[in-house]
């Protein structure tokens, strides 16, 4: 629709399967862009399509099936799942786990690939989300991985996804109970750039000292009269756990609290799983007189007029010109095709 | 005799801090042997001798960083109640530590944090025991930057910007923010010029008598010891020689290696 030719941002969207359930055999060339690679493994994934009757793929394929399902083996997806309900029982802490390499560099989402194969099943249907979009490389190569090697459904529509792998953003929709929510995480460890060792960092969660957290809140008051930590916003987990949300911005650490979905985060390269249960309480730390606020916007979205959102700043031109836009790109698009307009979203017709 | 009137009257306080036969063997070698002290609130301690006589591996084993082959050190918390150190869990040996006690380093970079600023520096023991105030802790390292003679100007700097006697003024202050009761002090002039050890000393003398600290001072130093301690205790080879109050000991040497450490330095 217009839309999508007006807003020219981001220039990516129109070549991927917006909104549609299980790009296999879906609509057009959109469906194979960012998945060059499925019809290698056709047999593996099917070509029957699979809209209605999930699972059916399953059977079908069930004598094909030679490879793991979402390409992890049984035995190390048994082994992921033992650290994450480990993680869930201990809401915040951070379980140890015998990452395996995976066919990505470290820092693309080793460890939320890993959870994501674990948690997994055929039924699912999976988004992938990179800083909000699920256009950008990173979401749309780990969408078309588990296309590949789950053949499970996938999805750009936050309300359609049961699982959700994210990269530093949490959607502006509310999650939902059937929901989960798996972070990939750089640096799972709150306290490294403060205490180097490992041996002592894991002493100090075991005994609860945690005034260094607040040693690094009060520097950055210190330097720049507030609290100028944005993201990987430190957050206390159920009363108990230090936490780093993963380089989420702290907008979305509210989101965080007492949320209907399971959260679970993966770091690959530190080997180290966390999860946070369903209505769990998540609070940001901060200081009596310098209290934790999230970030505003002077304006709202550009393409869509949204406020109370978290956006993206996109350079238009060399002199200076920007806009500002949702970066939650399924949020954007969900308003504007219910009628919404921004400043800028009507500027070409 | 005015150094007797400074002993407290065993009759009325009660032992902050109580050694008996503490022993440590690294493997089979010895670090101290059969060390019995007790310390009293407001006491000044000394412990002296020369390197290697085991003087630091028995201040380690007091401030419950090393663990004793042999023998016992009990403290008295604020409940007047004495515990067994080694007792205590590793979470209240934790605590203890950074409240009750302070641990003054030989070199100020074992004791600093040197990648953050001097007001965190000094603020981190009171936000590790809870206060969530930005704007109280900053008062509170102010006021101790101010008692150890460091510019509210530099509240901001870095310890790394600091020169050797800043740096180890900050390092006393952050100890002492929590007011705690008993502080270790290992070398805490080492490495330092004769003019900034005097003021430093000073400094410390002063706090000591305003707080009313007990301190256990490790000092190879003599001079340091006759000007900061009330009571001494000589070491050589890992055991306890000579033990008195520091003027008779330093006036009055019996042992013949006291003698020989007395005789050994520079008139004070």
């Amino acid at each position: 629709m217009t839309d999508m030719d007006d807003a020219r941002f981001p220039p990516l969207s129109n070549s991927l399967p917006r909104g549609e359930r299980g790009p296999v055999g879906g609509s057009g060339a959109g469906a194979d862009a960012g998945v060059e690679l499925n019809g290698a493994l056709s047999p593996l994934v099917g070509e029957s399509g699979r809209e209605g009757a999930p699972g059916a793929v399953l059977d079908d394929q069930a004598n094909l099936r030679t490879y793991s399902f979402a390409y992890l083996d049984e035995q190390t997806k048994r082994m992921i799942r033992r650290a994450i309900l480990k993680g869930i029982a201990i809401p915040g802490y951070q379980v140890p786990f015998a990452s395996r390499e995976m066919p990505m560099p470290y820092g693309w989402g080793t460890g939320g690939v890993q959870v994501t194969a674990a948690v997994l099943g055929p039924d699912d249907v999976l988004k992938v989300i990179d800083q909000g979009a699920d256009d950008t490389t990173n979401a749309v190569a780990i969408r078309g991985f588990f296309q590949k090697t789950a053949g499970v459904a996938t999805t750009t529509r936050t309300a359609d996804a049961t699982v959700i792998q994210t990269r530093h953003r949490i959607p502006e929709r509310t999650l939902q109970a059937h929901q989960i929510l798996v972070y990939q995480v750089p640096i799972p460890e709150p306290l490294r750039y403060l205490e180097p060792r490992e041996t002592e960092t894991r002493k100090l969660h075991g005994l609860e000292e945690y005034g260094l957290m607040h040693v690094k809140l009060y520097e950055d008051i210190a330097r720049h009269g507030h609290i100028a930590t944005t993201y990987a916003y430190p957050v206390k987990v159920e009363g108990r756990y230090i936490m780093d949300p993963s380089p989420t911005p702290k907008f979305d650490n509210p989101k965080m609290h007492r949320s209907k979905a399971l959260q679970l985060f993966g770091a690959g390269r530190e080997k180290r799983i966390y999860a946070v249960p369903p209505h769990t309480d998540v609070v940001s730390l901060d200081f009596e007189d310098h209290p934790f606020r999230i970030q505003t916007f002077k304006e709202p979205c550009a393409l869509c007029g949204a406020e109370g959102v978290y956006l993206d700043e996109v350079i238009l031109d060399d002199r200076g010109g920007r806009m500002f836009v949702c970066s939650d790109t399924d949020h954007c698009e969900e308003r504007r095709a219910e009628g919404h307009r921004g400043a800028l979203s009507g500027e070409s017709r | 005799m005015s150094a007797v009137a400074t002993l407290p009257d065993a009759e009325e306080e009660r032992p902050l801090l109580k050694v008996s036969r503490l022993s440590h063997y690294y493997g089979s070698r010895l670090g101290c042997r059969d060390v019995s002290l007790d310390v009293y609130p407001g006491e000044v301690v000394a412990v002296v001798g020369e390197s290697g006589s085991g003087k630091t591996t028995l201040l380690n084993c007091l401030a419950g960083r090393l663990t004793p082959t042999a023998g016992s050190v009990e403290f008295r918390m604020r409940d007047g109640r004495l515990r067994g150190l080694f007792s205590l869990t590793e979470a209240e040996r934790r605590l203890l530590a950074r409240t009750d006690w302070g641990f003054v380093h030989q070199n100020p970079a074992d004791g600093l944090r040197m990648t953050v600023s001097a007001g965190a520096n000094v603020g981190e023991r009171l936000m590790a025991v809870g206060d969530r105030h930005y704007g109280r802790i900053r008062s509170t390292a102010l006021d101790w930057l101010a008692r150890v003679e460091i510019e509210a100007d530099r509240i901001d700097d870095d310890p790394r910007a600091f020169s050797g006697g800043m740096r180890q003024r900050l390092q006393i202050a952050r100890n002492l923010v929590t007011r705690p009761r008993l502080v270790f002090m290992d070398e805490p002039t080492g490495g330092l010029d004769v003019s900034v050890q005097a003021r430093l000393l000073d400094l410390l003398r002063q706090l000591v008598a305003d707080l009313g600290l007990a301190a256990i001072v490790v000092t190879h130093d003599l001079a340091v010891a006759r000007l900061l301690s009330d009571r001494m205790l000589v070491m050589k080879g890992g055991e306890v020689i000579e033990h008195g109050l520091t003027d008779r000991v330093l006036d009055d040497p019996r042992e013949p290696y006291t003698q020989l450490l007395v005789s050994s330095i520079l008139q004070v």
